[in-house]
Protein backbone atom coordinates (compact mmCIF):
# COMPACT_ATOMS: atom_id res chain seq x y z
CA UNK A 1 0.00 0.00 0.00
CA UNK A 2 1.78 3.44 -1.40
CA UNK A 3 1.15 6.08 1.67
CA UNK A 4 2.12 8.32 -0.33
CA UNK A 5 -1.20 8.14 -2.34
CA UNK A 6 -2.92 7.21 0.49
CA UNK A 7 -5.96 10.55 0.50
CA UNK A 8 -8.36 9.03 3.00
CA UNK A 9 -6.25 10.16 6.23
CA UNK A 10 -6.17 13.18 7.59
CA UNK A 11 -3.53 15.10 9.80
CA UNK A 12 -4.84 17.11 12.81
CA UNK A 13 -2.41 19.61 14.39
CA UNK A 14 -3.55 21.55 17.59
CA UNK A 15 -1.71 24.80 17.83
CA UNK A 16 -1.27 27.45 20.56
CA UNK A 17 0.72 30.66 19.27
CA UNK A 18 3.41 28.28 16.92
CA UNK A 19 4.27 30.84 14.37
CA UNK A 20 7.71 30.22 13.28
CA UNK A 21 7.41 26.70 13.81
CA UNK A 22 4.01 26.03 11.87
CA UNK A 23 5.59 26.12 8.56
CA UNK A 24 8.25 23.86 9.04
CA UNK A 25 5.98 21.32 11.17
CA UNK A 26 3.30 21.37 7.69
CA UNK A 27 6.05 20.80 5.53
CA UNK A 28 7.84 17.98 7.40
CA UNK A 29 4.37 16.44 6.83
CA UNK A 30 4.29 16.75 3.59
CA UNK A 31 7.95 15.02 3.37
CA UNK A 32 5.96 11.98 4.62
CA UNK A 33 2.52 11.73 3.46
CA UNK A 34 0.25 13.71 0.98
CA UNK A 35 -2.63 13.64 3.29
CA UNK A 36 -4.84 16.63 4.20
CA UNK A 37 -3.35 18.91 7.10
CA UNK A 38 -5.81 20.28 9.40
CA UNK A 39 -4.44 23.45 11.52
CA UNK A 40 -6.21 23.97 14.53
CA UNK A 41 -5.57 27.35 16.11
CA UNK A 42 -6.35 27.54 20.00
CA UNK A 43 -7.28 30.68 19.77
CA UNK A 44 -3.41 31.62 18.77
CA UNK A 45 -2.65 35.09 19.57
CA UNK A 46 0.20 35.62 17.31
CA UNK A 47 0.48 34.57 12.94
CA UNK A 48 0.29 31.17 13.60
CA UNK A 49 -3.38 30.72 11.71
CA UNK A 50 -2.02 32.82 8.40
CA UNK A 51 1.32 30.93 8.32
CA UNK A 52 -0.33 27.84 8.85
CA UNK A 53 -2.75 28.66 5.68
CA UNK A 54 -0.17 30.28 3.28
CA UNK A 55 1.68 26.23 4.10
CA UNK A 56 -2.05 24.88 2.52
CA UNK A 57 -3.38 23.47 5.74
CA UNK A 58 -7.16 23.56 6.24
CA UNK A 59 -6.83 25.83 8.85
CA UNK A 60 -9.75 26.09 11.78
CA UNK A 61 -9.46 28.81 14.32
CA UNK A 62 -11.10 28.44 17.71
CA UNK A 63 -12.04 32.08 19.05
CA UNK A 64 -10.08 31.94 21.93
CA UNK A 65 -8.39 29.20 24.07
CA UNK A 66 -9.76 25.83 24.90
CA UNK A 67 -7.17 24.20 26.05
CA UNK A 68 -4.77 20.77 24.02
CA UNK A 69 -7.56 18.25 24.46
CA UNK A 70 -10.55 20.65 23.02
CA UNK A 71 -8.69 22.01 20.15
CA UNK A 72 -7.39 18.36 19.03
CA UNK A 73 -11.09 17.13 19.52
CA UNK A 74 -12.36 20.30 17.15
CA UNK A 75 -9.76 18.82 14.20
CA UNK A 76 -11.53 15.24 14.71
CA UNK A 77 -15.01 16.38 14.69
CA UNK A 78 -14.29 18.26 11.59
CA UNK A 79 -12.58 15.01 10.00
CA UNK A 80 -16.01 13.32 11.36
CA UNK A 81 -18.40 16.12 9.24
CA UNK A 82 -15.67 15.50 5.95
CA UNK A 83 -15.58 11.57 6.09
CA UNK A 84 -12.57 10.97 6.80
CA UNK A 85 -12.09 7.14 7.94
CA UNK A 86 -8.16 7.86 9.12
CA UNK A 87 -6.78 10.41 11.18
CA UNK A 88 -3.49 11.43 12.82
CA UNK A 89 -2.83 13.36 15.61
CA UNK A 90 0.18 15.71 15.82
CA UNK A 91 2.14 18.66 17.25
CA UNK A 92 2.49 21.49 15.86
CA UNK A 93 5.71 22.51 17.62
CA UNK A 94 8.03 19.70 16.06
CA UNK A 95 8.60 17.57 18.75
CA UNK A 96 7.20 15.05 16.67
CA UNK A 97 9.03 13.47 14.32
CA UNK A 98 6.66 13.21 10.82
CA UNK A 99 9.15 10.32 9.81
CA UNK A 100 6.73 8.03 11.90
CA UNK A 101 3.89 8.88 10.42
CA UNK A 102 3.85 5.74 7.86
CA UNK A 103 4.43 3.15 10.59
CA UNK A 104 1.72 5.07 12.98
CA UNK A 105 -0.83 5.02 10.45
CA UNK A 106 -0.53 1.36 8.78
CA UNK A 107 -1.18 -0.68 11.65
CA UNK A 108 -4.46 1.34 11.51
CA UNK A 109 -4.81 0.78 7.61
CA UNK A 110 -3.91 -2.63 8.14
CA UNK A 111 -7.16 -2.73 10.68
CA UNK A 112 -4.84 -4.22 13.23
CA UNK A 113 -5.35 -1.10 15.77
CA UNK A 114 -8.29 0.89 16.38
CA UNK A 115 -5.85 3.81 17.39
CA UNK A 116 -1.91 3.60 17.24
CA UNK A 117 0.10 5.44 19.89
CA UNK A 118 3.36 6.69 19.12
CA UNK A 119 5.91 6.25 21.98
CA UNK A 120 9.05 7.64 22.54
CA UNK A 121 10.55 5.19 24.98
CA UNK A 122 10.26 2.36 22.84
CA UNK A 123 13.19 1.15 21.14
CA UNK A 124 16.34 3.09 20.88
CA UNK A 125 15.48 6.99 21.51
CA UNK A 126 17.29 9.30 23.15
CA UNK A 127 14.37 11.15 24.51
CA UNK A 128 15.88 13.54 27.26
CA UNK A 129 12.77 14.97 30.06
CA UNK A 130 13.00 16.53 33.03
CA UNK A 131 13.10 14.22 35.70
CA UNK A 132 9.22 15.12 37.30
CA UNK A 133 8.21 14.49 33.75
CA UNK A 134 9.79 11.38 33.42
CA UNK A 135 8.78 10.30 36.75
CA UNK A 136 4.63 11.37 35.79
CA UNK A 137 5.23 9.59 32.75
CA UNK A 138 6.17 6.18 34.18
CA UNK A 139 3.69 6.53 36.83
CA UNK A 140 1.04 6.83 34.67
CA UNK A 141 1.95 4.49 32.31
CA UNK A 142 2.01 1.96 35.11
CA UNK A 143 -1.27 2.59 35.97
CA UNK A 144 -2.43 2.25 32.48
CA UNK A 145 -0.30 -0.66 32.22
CA UNK A 146 -2.10 -2.19 35.34
CA UNK A 147 -5.52 -1.43 34.39
CA UNK A 148 -5.30 -2.17 30.40
CA UNK A 149 -3.22 -5.48 31.09
CA UNK A 150 -1.13 -4.14 28.06
CA UNK A 151 2.09 -2.92 27.68
CA UNK A 152 1.78 1.22 28.04
CA UNK A 153 5.19 3.13 27.91
CA UNK A 154 3.67 6.91 26.23
CA UNK A 155 0.86 7.42 27.97
CA UNK A 156 0.79 11.17 27.78
CA UNK A 157 1.61 10.94 23.45
CA UNK A 158 -0.20 12.94 21.49
CA UNK A 159 1.22 11.49 18.35
CA UNK A 160 -1.40 9.06 17.13
CA UNK A 161 -3.03 7.34 14.19
CA UNK A 162 -7.11 6.27 15.06
CA UNK A 163 -9.86 5.26 12.80
CA UNK A 164 -13.45 6.63 12.89
CA UNK A 165 -14.42 4.69 15.61
CA UNK A 166 -11.68 6.38 17.76
CA UNK A 167 -12.18 9.41 15.90
CA UNK A 168 -15.97 9.44 17.42
CA UNK A 169 -15.32 8.55 21.23
CA UNK A 170 -12.49 11.62 21.14
CA UNK A 171 -15.01 13.92 19.48
CA UNK A 172 -17.78 12.86 22.12
CA UNK A 173 -17.96 14.76 25.69
CA UNK A 174 -16.09 11.76 27.04
CA UNK A 175 -12.81 13.49 25.82
CA UNK A 176 -10.61 15.33 27.95
CA UNK A 177 -10.30 18.93 27.29
CA UNK A 178 -7.01 19.66 28.87
CA UNK A 179 -4.44 17.37 28.72
CA UNK A 180 -5.28 13.49 27.23
CA UNK A 181 -3.35 10.97 29.25
CA UNK A 182 -3.58 7.72 30.85
CA UNK A 183 -7.52 8.27 30.75
CA UNK A 184 -7.63 8.26 27.63
CA UNK A 185 -6.13 4.96 27.44
CA UNK A 186 -7.84 3.26 29.69
CA UNK A 187 -11.36 4.58 28.17
CA UNK A 188 -9.99 2.96 25.18
CA UNK A 189 -9.33 -0.33 26.62
CA UNK A 190 -12.74 -0.62 28.02
CA UNK A 191 -14.77 0.12 25.06
CA UNK A 192 -12.78 -2.58 23.42
CA UNK A 193 -10.78 -0.56 21.23
CA UNK A 194 -7.60 -1.34 20.11
CA UNK A 195 -4.55 -0.02 20.68
CA UNK A 196 -0.56 -0.42 19.93
CA UNK A 197 2.45 2.09 20.69
CA UNK A 198 4.32 2.18 18.03
CA UNK A 199 8.44 3.22 18.76
CA UNK A 200 8.63 7.16 17.76
CA UNK A 201 11.10 9.87 17.73
CA UNK A 202 10.62 12.76 19.89
CA UNK A 203 13.17 16.13 20.40
CA UNK A 204 12.37 18.59 22.83
CA UNK A 205 11.46 21.75 21.88
CA UNK A 206 13.78 24.93 22.63
CA UNK A 207 12.55 28.07 23.27
CA UNK A 208 9.16 26.92 24.53
CA UNK A 209 7.39 26.91 27.87
CA UNK A 210 6.39 23.64 28.75
CA UNK A 211 2.54 22.88 29.44
CA UNK A 212 3.53 21.29 32.39
CA UNK A 213 5.19 23.97 34.38
CA UNK A 214 5.20 25.53 37.49
CA UNK A 215 2.77 24.00 40.10
CA UNK A 216 0.60 22.62 37.15
CA UNK A 217 2.59 18.99 37.71
CA UNK A 218 0.72 18.70 41.72
CA UNK A 219 -3.08 19.73 39.95
CA UNK A 220 -2.40 17.62 36.98
CA UNK A 221 -1.48 14.40 38.59
CA UNK A 222 -4.40 14.76 40.94
CA UNK A 223 -6.45 15.77 38.04
CA UNK A 224 -5.52 12.61 36.16
CA UNK A 225 -5.46 10.41 39.36
CA UNK A 226 -9.41 11.51 39.65
CA UNK A 227 -9.98 11.19 36.26
CA UNK A 228 -8.39 7.33 35.87
CA UNK A 229 -10.83 6.39 39.22
CA UNK A 230 -14.03 7.89 37.54
CA UNK A 231 -13.66 6.42 34.27
CA UNK A 232 -13.31 3.15 35.81
CA UNK A 233 -16.40 4.17 37.95
CA UNK A 234 -18.78 4.70 34.80
CA UNK A 235 -18.09 1.53 33.51
CA UNK A 236 -17.34 -0.51 30.46
CA UNK A 237 -20.46 1.26 28.41
CA UNK A 238 -18.93 5.12 29.43
CA UNK A 239 -22.63 4.96 31.44
CA UNK A 240 -23.27 8.90 31.55
CA UNK A 241 -26.78 9.52 32.25
CA UNK B 1 -30.51 33.10 72.50
CA UNK B 2 -30.31 36.59 74.43
CA UNK B 3 -32.31 39.59 72.58
CA UNK B 4 -29.38 41.11 71.04
CA UNK B 5 -28.68 38.13 69.64
CA UNK B 6 -32.47 37.63 68.27
CA UNK B 7 -32.19 41.69 67.18
CA UNK B 8 -29.20 41.05 65.10
CA UNK B 9 -29.97 37.67 63.34
CA UNK B 10 -33.08 39.01 62.87
CA UNK B 11 -31.81 42.20 60.68
CA UNK B 12 -29.32 39.75 58.68
CA UNK B 13 -32.29 37.61 58.08
CA UNK B 14 -34.64 39.86 56.70
CA UNK B 15 -31.73 41.78 54.92
CA UNK B 16 -30.68 39.32 53.21
CA UNK B 17 -34.23 38.31 52.25
CA UNK B 18 -34.92 42.16 51.37
CA UNK B 19 -32.21 42.44 49.03
CA UNK B 20 -32.71 39.34 47.05
CA UNK B 21 -36.35 40.02 46.21
CA UNK B 22 -35.02 43.26 45.13
CA UNK B 23 -32.68 41.72 43.03
CA UNK B 24 -35.34 39.68 40.96
CA UNK B 25 -37.62 42.26 41.07
CA UNK B 26 -35.11 44.35 39.18
CA UNK B 27 -34.00 41.02 36.98
CA UNK B 28 -30.46 41.53 38.39
CA UNK B 29 -30.81 38.01 39.57
CA UNK B 30 -33.06 34.97 38.10
CA UNK B 31 -35.20 33.45 40.11
CA UNK B 32 -33.45 29.85 40.12
CA UNK B 33 -30.23 31.65 41.46
CA UNK B 34 -32.24 33.43 44.14
CA UNK B 35 -33.95 30.46 45.64
CA UNK B 36 -31.20 29.08 47.73
CA UNK B 37 -30.74 32.63 49.00
CA UNK B 38 -33.83 33.05 50.02
CA UNK B 39 -33.58 30.23 52.13
CA UNK B 40 -30.54 31.62 53.24
CA UNK B 41 -32.59 34.95 54.92
CA UNK B 42 -36.06 32.51 55.80
CA UNK B 43 -34.70 30.35 57.40
CA UNK B 44 -32.70 32.27 59.75
CA UNK B 45 -35.79 34.38 60.82
CA UNK B 46 -37.62 31.22 60.99
CA UNK B 47 -35.24 29.82 63.80
CA UNK B 48 -34.67 32.88 65.51
CA UNK B 49 -38.36 33.76 66.15
CA UNK B 50 -39.20 29.53 66.53
CA UNK B 51 -37.27 28.88 69.27
CA UNK B 52 -38.74 25.58 69.58
CA UNK B 53 -37.02 24.50 65.94
CA UNK B 54 -33.97 25.74 67.14
CA UNK B 55 -33.64 24.45 70.61
CA UNK B 56 -34.70 20.57 68.64
CA UNK B 57 -32.46 21.77 66.50
CA UNK B 58 -29.71 22.28 68.33
CA UNK B 59 -29.73 19.13 70.74
CA UNK B 60 -29.97 17.66 67.41
CA UNK B 61 -26.84 18.60 66.30
CA UNK B 62 -25.14 18.43 69.37
CA UNK B 63 -23.92 22.05 69.80
CA UNK B 64 -24.06 24.04 73.08
CA UNK B 65 -24.98 27.47 71.47
CA UNK B 66 -28.35 28.21 69.90
CA UNK B 67 -25.98 30.80 67.72
CA UNK B 68 -23.85 27.89 66.66
CA UNK B 69 -26.94 26.06 64.70
CA UNK B 70 -28.07 29.34 62.81
CA UNK B 71 -24.44 29.99 62.02
CA UNK B 72 -23.65 26.25 61.12
CA UNK B 73 -27.14 26.29 58.72
CA UNK B 74 -25.79 29.45 57.10
CA UNK B 75 -22.89 27.76 56.01
CA UNK B 76 -24.62 24.93 54.95
CA UNK B 77 -26.83 26.63 52.52
CA UNK B 78 -23.49 28.26 51.40
CA UNK B 79 -22.10 25.32 50.67
CA UNK B 80 -24.72 24.53 48.46
CA UNK B 81 -25.10 27.59 46.64
CA UNK B 82 -21.50 27.49 45.85
CA UNK B 83 -21.87 23.90 44.40
CA UNK B 84 -24.65 25.26 42.42
CA UNK B 85 -22.22 27.98 40.77
CA UNK B 86 -19.64 24.50 40.05
CA UNK B 87 -22.00 22.59 38.70
CA UNK B 88 -23.49 25.68 36.43
CA UNK B 89 -19.82 26.59 35.65
CA UNK B 90 -18.98 23.02 34.10
CA UNK B 91 -22.23 23.39 32.07
CA UNK B 92 -21.14 26.68 30.99
CA UNK B 93 -17.69 25.95 29.57
CA UNK B 94 -18.89 22.66 28.47
CA UNK B 95 -21.38 24.88 25.88
CA UNK B 96 -18.97 27.35 25.28
CA UNK B 97 -16.16 24.79 23.99
CA UNK B 98 -19.31 23.18 22.14
CA UNK B 99 -20.27 26.51 20.54
CA UNK B 100 -16.85 27.88 19.77
CA UNK B 101 -15.86 24.54 18.11
CA UNK B 102 -19.01 24.67 16.34
CA UNK B 103 -18.55 28.39 15.15
CA UNK B 104 -14.87 27.36 13.53
CA UNK B 105 -16.28 24.80 12.19
CA UNK B 106 -18.82 27.14 10.78
CA UNK B 107 -16.48 29.72 9.89
CA UNK B 108 -14.08 27.42 8.03
CA UNK B 109 -16.89 25.87 5.51
CA UNK B 110 -17.51 29.13 4.83
CA UNK B 111 -13.67 30.26 3.42
CA UNK B 112 -14.48 26.99 1.48
CA UNK B 113 -17.03 28.42 -0.44
CA UNK B 114 -15.64 31.89 -1.27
Amino acid sequence: MSLKSEGKFVVIVPAYNESGRIASTIAGIRKFSEANIIVVSDGSLDNTADEARQSGAVVIELSFNLGYGAALQTGFKYALKKGYQFAIQMDADGQHDPAAIPALIEPVLKQEADVTIGSRFLGKNEYKSPFFRRAGIIFFAFIASLLTGKKVTDPTSGFQALNRKVMELYASDEYPVDYPDADVIIMLHRRGLRFIEVPVTMKRVIGKVSMHSGLRPFYYTFKMLLSIFVTLLRGKGGGRI
Amino acid sequence: MTLHQKIFALFVGIGVFVVILEMVRSKKLEEEYSFLWLIVGLGIVVLVLWEGLLKWLTDLIGATAQTTTIFIFGLVILILINLHFSIKITKLSKQVKEITQLVAILRINDIEKR
